[in-house]
């Protein structure tokens, strides 16, 4: 068994279309993840119980189950209960960011709790609210000490976004599935995919690496 | 001006203030002594209400700290300057200074910048609003925080161990920043371990101990004749 280039070669136009899908659910479900992330991780740590118990449980059930048992859940179980047929690109943009923003929680929880107390009550002493000083103080200051965690959750919601192909919506690895059953090119198709996302991942990891890099240089801290 | 009333305060267990009472007038400038850990930072954070006292009232200038809109209205109106400076490192020296004023009271934004450049001069600061704080020295940064705690106009200047965490050369800068404001009639109330700005500026210093204000008198009652044991050894060990 050889590998065969041309196969290779002429797959790579569907396959590039199917890598432009997976980046575009993986940047929407990252940035919808960061919105609910975001609230998320502060209700993680605000003075109001109720909401610390609700986001505990949210972060619990999501990061505790597989995002392959959220997506037949968001996919087949809820049109179930709301007689709705999902669309498989709302279902996966759905399942995708109620996951990540789990992830994203924890991420801004930890990069909030990591600053220093100090500037808390340097803010409440001025007479800022708790709630501006989390939003001019606390929170711009977390950003920075999140970027690197933010990266490697974008990388790994990227790889783990190819677990949406089994409801079939076309991103990369869908594409991949759907011309090895038209030519039975597994071995070039599977290689092709897997230097697909590898190019993916590394190009954010650098890209993540080089912010880190400027933010460093902005002076503070 | 600040009326404490049988103050109490635990942190779970262990009580660290047993039944501070207190009354600080205008213009009064007040010391805190006393050996670590006893109480001191918590009795002045109990006055902003960083610390929620367990028992006991605070009343500063005539408002009761008893709901988040008096506590809020308090604290505009107390500026705290604290041990470790806690500037906001993202921000330059001048958007430090203007973030209270134009979030709390709504200032404008050139009229905050022209206060707290004022306030820079003051504090021989003047050509460093476009600095970050970790661009500055310890007792540059140390007296930017002062800088910044007035820009709110406030009544009450609190101020908690101030020089402790400096470089010897520098702690003579923020003294006299603080010497300044104490002759201008600001009512201060400071913790700190330099007996010689106690003696020369205070005008009434209290020595705390256990949690509990132990002995209080003028500068010269306490440094010059002190009768309670406890003071003596704590003098011959600072002093
Ligand atoms: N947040 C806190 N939780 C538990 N214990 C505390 C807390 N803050 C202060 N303490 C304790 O209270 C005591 C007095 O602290 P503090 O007021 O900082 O003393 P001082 O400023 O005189 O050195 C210390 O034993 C300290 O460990
Ligand atoms: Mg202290």
């Amino acid at each position: 068994m050889s590998f065969n280039l041309d196969l290779a070669v002429s797959a790579m136009p569907l396959l590039l279309m199917g890598a432009l899908v997976t980046v575009k659910i993986t940047a929407l479900s990252v940035g919808l993840g960061v919105v609910i992330g975001l609230f998320v991780g502060i209700a993680r740590i605000c003075n109001v119980r109720i909401l610390r118990i609700l986001s505990a449980v949210y972060v619990d059930f999501l990061r505790g189950t597989p995002l392959l048992v959220q997506i037949f859940l968001i996919y087949f179980a809820v049109p179930v209960i709301t007689g709705i047929r999902m669309d498989p690109f709302v279902a996966a943009i759905t399942s995708c960011s109620i996951n990540s923003g789990a992830y994203v929680a924890e991420i801004f929880r930890a990069g909030i709790q990591s600053i220093d107390e100090g500037q808390m009550e340097a803010g409440r002493s001025l007479g800022l609210t708790w709630k501006q000083t989390m939003c001019y103080i606390i929170i711009p200051q977390a950003f920075k000490r999140v970027i690197p965690p933010l990266g490697n959750e974008f990388i790994a919601l990227l790889k783990d976004s190819s677990l949406v192909s089994v409801i079939g919506f076309e991103e990369l690895t869908r594409r991949g599935q759907l011309i090895i059953a038209r030519t039975y090119g597994s071995l070039e198709i599977w290689t092709c995919v897997a230097i697909i996302y590898l190019i993916m991942t590394l190009t954010i990891s650098r890209l993540v690496a080089y912010l880190e890099r400027r933010n460093a240089k902005g002076g503070a801290r | 001006m600040i009326t404490l009333k049988n103050l109490h305060k635990s942190f779970g267990d262990i009580t660290v203030l047993n039944g501070i009472d207190l009354e600080v007038a205008e213009k009064e400038v007040v010391v805190i002594i006393g050996p670590s850990g006893s109480g001191k930072s918590t009795l002045l954070r109990c006055i902003n209400h960083l610390e929620q006292p367990t028992e006991g009232t605070v009343e500063v200038d005539g408002i009761l700290l008893d709901s988040e809109a008096n506590i809020n209205a308090v604290r505009a109106e107390v500026g705290m300057v604290f041990q470790r400076f806690n500037l906001f490192p993202h921000m330059t020296v001048l958007d430090n200074i203007t973030l209270a004023p134009m979030k709390v009271r709504g200032v404008s934004k050139e009229e905050a910048e022209k206060t707290a450049n004022e306030l820079l001069k003051r504090v021989g600061l003047g050509d460093r609003g476009g600095a970050y704080p970790s661009q500055l020295s310890g007792g540059q940064q140390q007296r930017v925080a002062i800088a910044r705690a007035l820009a709110m106009h406030p009544k009450i200047m609190l101020f908690d161990e101030p020089t402790s965490a400096l470089d010897p050369e520098m702690v003579k800068e923020v003294l006299n920043v603080m010497k300044k404001l104490a002759e201008e009639g600001m009512t201060m109330v400071v913790v700190t371990h330099e007996m010689g700005f106690a003696r020369e500026v205070g005008d009434r210093v209290l020595f705390v101990d256990d949690g509990r204000i132990l002995v209080e008198g003028t500068p010269e009652e306490i440094f010059d004749n002190p009768k309670e044991e406890r003071l003596k050894s704590f003098l011959s060990e600072v002093l």
